[in-house]
């Protein structure tokens, strides 16, 4: 058997002829395997949804219980048949119940790591190598420069940014699955525990986080009646990136405009989103940890997708290693 | 190398320009001399250490990386210092605040007393001992790249700031200051006295104008101005005092070395304002090159003799500022320009001449000669308040500038590549193209400005939308009869050219708006382009 008759890619998504099944569709499907619940990978309208408990918790929270005909939890490791296929989640480290997808028939193995980044992140469980016969692999920041720094180095900075400057009210742009709570538990770890305000859009998931014992201390919502203008001098106050330019933005005095993000690396980026503070903290794998997996995983054949596919498929080339851009489409190429 | 590094980065980062002032201001009160000094210089480009070319950077990183991995990041990063700073492969874990990096004085002055050869073997030991943004501002330093939005302008107001003194003291010291400006920083902290000008021929502010608009006429009387061609070249300043000569962009960029053929026929004393052309006697008059012809001098450090020979630099006075030891700028510009008639007469007429004056009563007539120039090189007319003395800056109601109309044609997106600097990451830089046949566009020409940062994001998804094929940063757009985005271009002139497919070349080309409502079918044809040539010539 041929790797390209377990999954091959379809314009709905990667698709499972002998299982009849796609993961991370970008349309409604009859039967459909979620990795994790960012929105480009998760979406509404599916017949059967096969997801770890998190992430059918975090789709009931953002598209309401009803979000498919029907659901059913994975645990990590636990084998579940589906057709002529047996499939298995192992834990991608990317934001909370994010899962590798392994893909096994008649000895041939396919690993679909969704999003990973292999070093610690104390708000999910951590990425899990797996041995298979194809490693189908992001790409999101597959370019030699991306090279994340310490996230905790850089909350340093946020740190101290806002001690030079008790003034301004620091807003720190982070996407509200995965990267807002995992920069709260940061903020937390590195001896922070005034108040931290929080928009409204992050307030479900910052909830559901706590609820899966993941400590978030004293949250509280940045609207107006938590205080007047002069009240956020000195605040860090976390939101959606969307939100700052908005009029939302205005009721901080003097804001200092901060993202966290991997794409904070590249300087236009930072300075293109009017951004005072980049922070380089990002849940996918940099450079380095794309080719360290690679080399670890030890994969018979490497399919690469969203992001930057030929540089790592240039990468793998160079050492050896069959690879070659899967071209799915509708994957965002710039969420972090 | 680090507090550099910061400064650097909070500069880039920080949006407004009271805070950059404040910011230099700060860098030169809490750095010591001569770093302060030196950091002063590499932001001014008035640093003189063995430039390292971006050519051998490219082969420094060639020795430590696959080519090909590179040239995707430089791609996607768009900046080649950055590129390099980010993708330089560390031999060690470098730690942020790491104790053995290499400060700011100890490079430039390394650099300084090292031979052009030795310049990449020491910066590529550097970059092993720098973090990545350490590297950066290395790279910066050693390509005198810095580009950052900062103007001469602005690092003189942080200076006069800093030592509260006016701006224009700085300004007209500047030039004949060194490195790291000891003597400068003395002054401006009140320890020292105040430098005398050392530098013989300084640059003096220039003094620019303003659009004219369809309404000022109803307010200006034209008894009160007089006109001149406007020409399409640089605007230079010819200064020359005490043996020594000098040419100067009008932001007092120092060009001599790259003319000598008009610095060396500064045969006076004193300070011209004018336009650096290519000219030529030729029976009796002299015969003016296009904008093209002076492309060929410009943007070189030194120049070769065929180049000399073939397009020769010829200085066209609009103003005379200084002459000997006499300041001219607050006699009104009609007294000025009889002295500058006078001046003229004296010099080498194969290297300088008088811009020529425009007699007329009316604006309507005015209007009349603005349509009808006698050359091609011409791009308008300008318009001269008579009682005006020469003030830096751009003061409102004195000078006006009143262009030609620009050329318009409807043309089709073809293809479109990710913009770099401040527009990395958005499909910016537009290749557009005519109907040469029905059914075929032939690119003309390629414009990257004139839409609005909301168009460009409009534009930007468009072509995100509507791509055929990628070929690394460059996409290819949908384009057909009935698929396709107009652009309406607007240009400044329009030549033929053996260097494009489609035989013609474009100057100054742009976006005036977007045709989101015309079918690309009815877009221009090149027989309207050739035809425009033909209007020129």
């Amino acid at each position: 058997m041929k790797p390209e008759d377990l999954l091959i890619p379809r314009r709905e998504g990667l698709y499972c002829p002998p299982g009849d099944f796609f993961i991370d569709p970008v349309r409604g499907v009859d039967r459909a395997l979620i990795t994790h619940g960012h929105a480009d990978h998760a979406r509404a309208g599916h017949g059967h949804v096969l997801a770890t408990s998190e992430t059918l918790d975090i789709m009931a929270i953002r598209y309401g219980a009803d979000h498919a005909g029907a659901t059913q939890a994975a645990g990590l490791g636990e084998t579940i048949r589906i057709g002529d296929v047996t499939v298995t989640f192992h834990p991608a480290g990317h934001v909370l119940g994010s899962a590798q997808i392994a893909v096994e028939r008649d000895g041939m193995r396919i690993v679909a790591s969704g999003d990973y980044k292999p070093r610690p992140d104390p708000t999910c469980a951590t990425f899990e190598p797996v041995a298979c016969d194809v490693f189908i692999t992001e790409a999101t920041f597959a370019l030699p420069v991306f090279r994340h720094p310490d996230a905790a180095d850089e909350i340093q900075r946020l740190l101290r940014s806002v001690s030079r400057n008790p003034e301004r009210a620091h807003l720190v742009g982070v996407y509200s699955l995965g990267k807002a709570q995992r920069v709260i538990r940061l903020i937390r770890d590195a001896g922070y525990h005034r108040p931290l305000y929080i928009h409204g859009a992050l307030q479900k998931l910052c909830d559901y986080y706590e609820s899966q014992g993941i400590a978030l201390g004293d949250l509280r919502p940045a609207t107006v009646d938590a205080g007047a203008k002069g009240d956020f001098a000195g605040a860090i106050v976390l939101g959606p990136p969307s939100a700052f330019g908005d009029k939302w933005a205005r009721r901080f005095p003097d804001p200092l405009v901060s993202f966290a993000s991997g794409w904070m690396q590249v300087r236009a980026r930072a300075r293109q989103r009017g951004v005072e503070l980049p922070l380089v903290i990002s849940d996918h794998a940099d450079w380095d940890e794309l080719a360290d997996t690679i080399e670890t995983v030890a994969p018979g054949e490497v399919w690469v997708t969203h992001g930057r596919e030929e540089a790592l498929v240039r990468w793998c080339a160079m050492h050896g290693i069959p690879a070659k851009p899967l071209h799915l489409v509708g994957y965002e190429d710039e969420g972090d | 190398m680090n507090r550099f590094a910061d400064l650097l980065d909070m500069l880039a980062f920080t949006p407004s320009r009271n805070a950059k002032l404040s910011l230099l201001q700060d860098y030169f009160r809490t750095v010591p001399d001569p770093e302060r000094g030196y950091a002063l210089a590499a932001i001014a480009r008035d640093l003189d250490i063995p430039a390292v070319k971006p050519a051998q950077l490219r082969e420094l990183i060639a020795s430590r990386m696959d080519a090909e991995l590179f040239g995707y990041s430089y791609d996607y990063v768009g900046d080649l210092a950055e590129t390099i700073a980010l993708a330089w492969p560390e031999k060690a874990d470098i730690r942020p605040g790491r104790n053995d990096a290499p400060g700011l004085a100890e490079v430039v002055e390394t650099l300084q007393a090292s031979s052009r050869r030795e310049g990449p073997g020491l910066v590529e030991a550097w970059l092993d001992r720098l973090d990545p943004p350490g590297r950066y501002a290395l790279l910066k330093l050693v390509t005198g790249g810095f580009r950052m939005g900062l103007s001469s302008r602005l690092i003189k107001q942080a200076l006069a700031a800093f030592g509260k003194v006016e701006v224009n003291e700085i300004e007209e010291l500047w030039h004949g200051l060194t490195p790291p400006y000891a003597d400068l920083f003395a002054w401006l902290e009140g320890s020292g006295p105040k430098p005398v000008n050392a530098g013989a021929a300084p640059f003096r502010p220039v003094m620019l104008s303003h659009a004219i608009d369809a309404r000022d006429f109803e307010k200006l009387d034209p008894a009160d101005f007089a006109a001149e061609w406007k020409w399409d070249g640089i605007r230079v300043q010819a200064t020359s005092e005490r043996g020594i000569s000098r040419l100067y962009t009008r932001t007092g960029d120092d060009i001599s070395a790259a003319f000598p053929d008009l610095v060396d026929a500064i045969a006076f004393d004193g300070a011209l304002d004018g336009e650096l052309l290519v000219a030529r006697p030729s029976g009796g008059g002299i015969e003016t090159g296009s904008f093209s012809d002076l492309q060929q001098r410009l943007n070189r450090k030194t120049v070769t003799a065929r180049q000399l020979r073939d397009h020769p630099a010829f200085f066209r006075a609009y103003d005379l500022l200084q002459d000997g030891a006499e300041d001219l700028r607050a006699a009104p510009f009609a007294g000025r320009r009889l002295r500058l008639e006078a001046f003229v007469s004296g010099l080498n007429p194969e290297r300088f001449d008088c811009s020529e004056m425009l007699a007329f009563d009316s604006w309507d007539e005015l209007a009349a000669r603005r349509a009808d120039p006698p050359l091609a090189v011409i791009e308008g007319v300008m318009i001269k308040r008579k009682a005006a003395p020469y003030l830096p800056g751009r003061p409102k109601g004195e000078w006006f500038k009143w262009k030609r109309d620009p050329f318009l044609i409807d043309a089709v997106l073809m293809y479109a590549q990710r913009g770099h600097g401040k527009r990395s990451g958005f499909y910016s830089d537009y290749t557009f193209g005519v109907w040469r046949e029905p059914g075929e566009l032939v690119p003309v020409g390629k414009a990257y400005f004139g839409f609005t940062d909301e168009e460009l994001v409009a534009i930007d998804k468009y072509v995100r939308n509507n791509t055929i094929e990628r070929f690394g940063p460059v996409r290819s757009v949908r384009a057909g009869p009935d698929t396709g985005l107009v652009f309406e271009v607007a240009f400044e002139g329009i030549a033929r050219s053996s260097r494009h497919k489609s035989g013609v070349a474009m100057r100054f080309p742009r976006i005036n708006r977007l045709r989101w409502d015309k079918p690309p079918g009815e877009a221009d044809r090149l027989e309207t382009l050739e035809h425009m040539i033909d209007g020129v010539e």
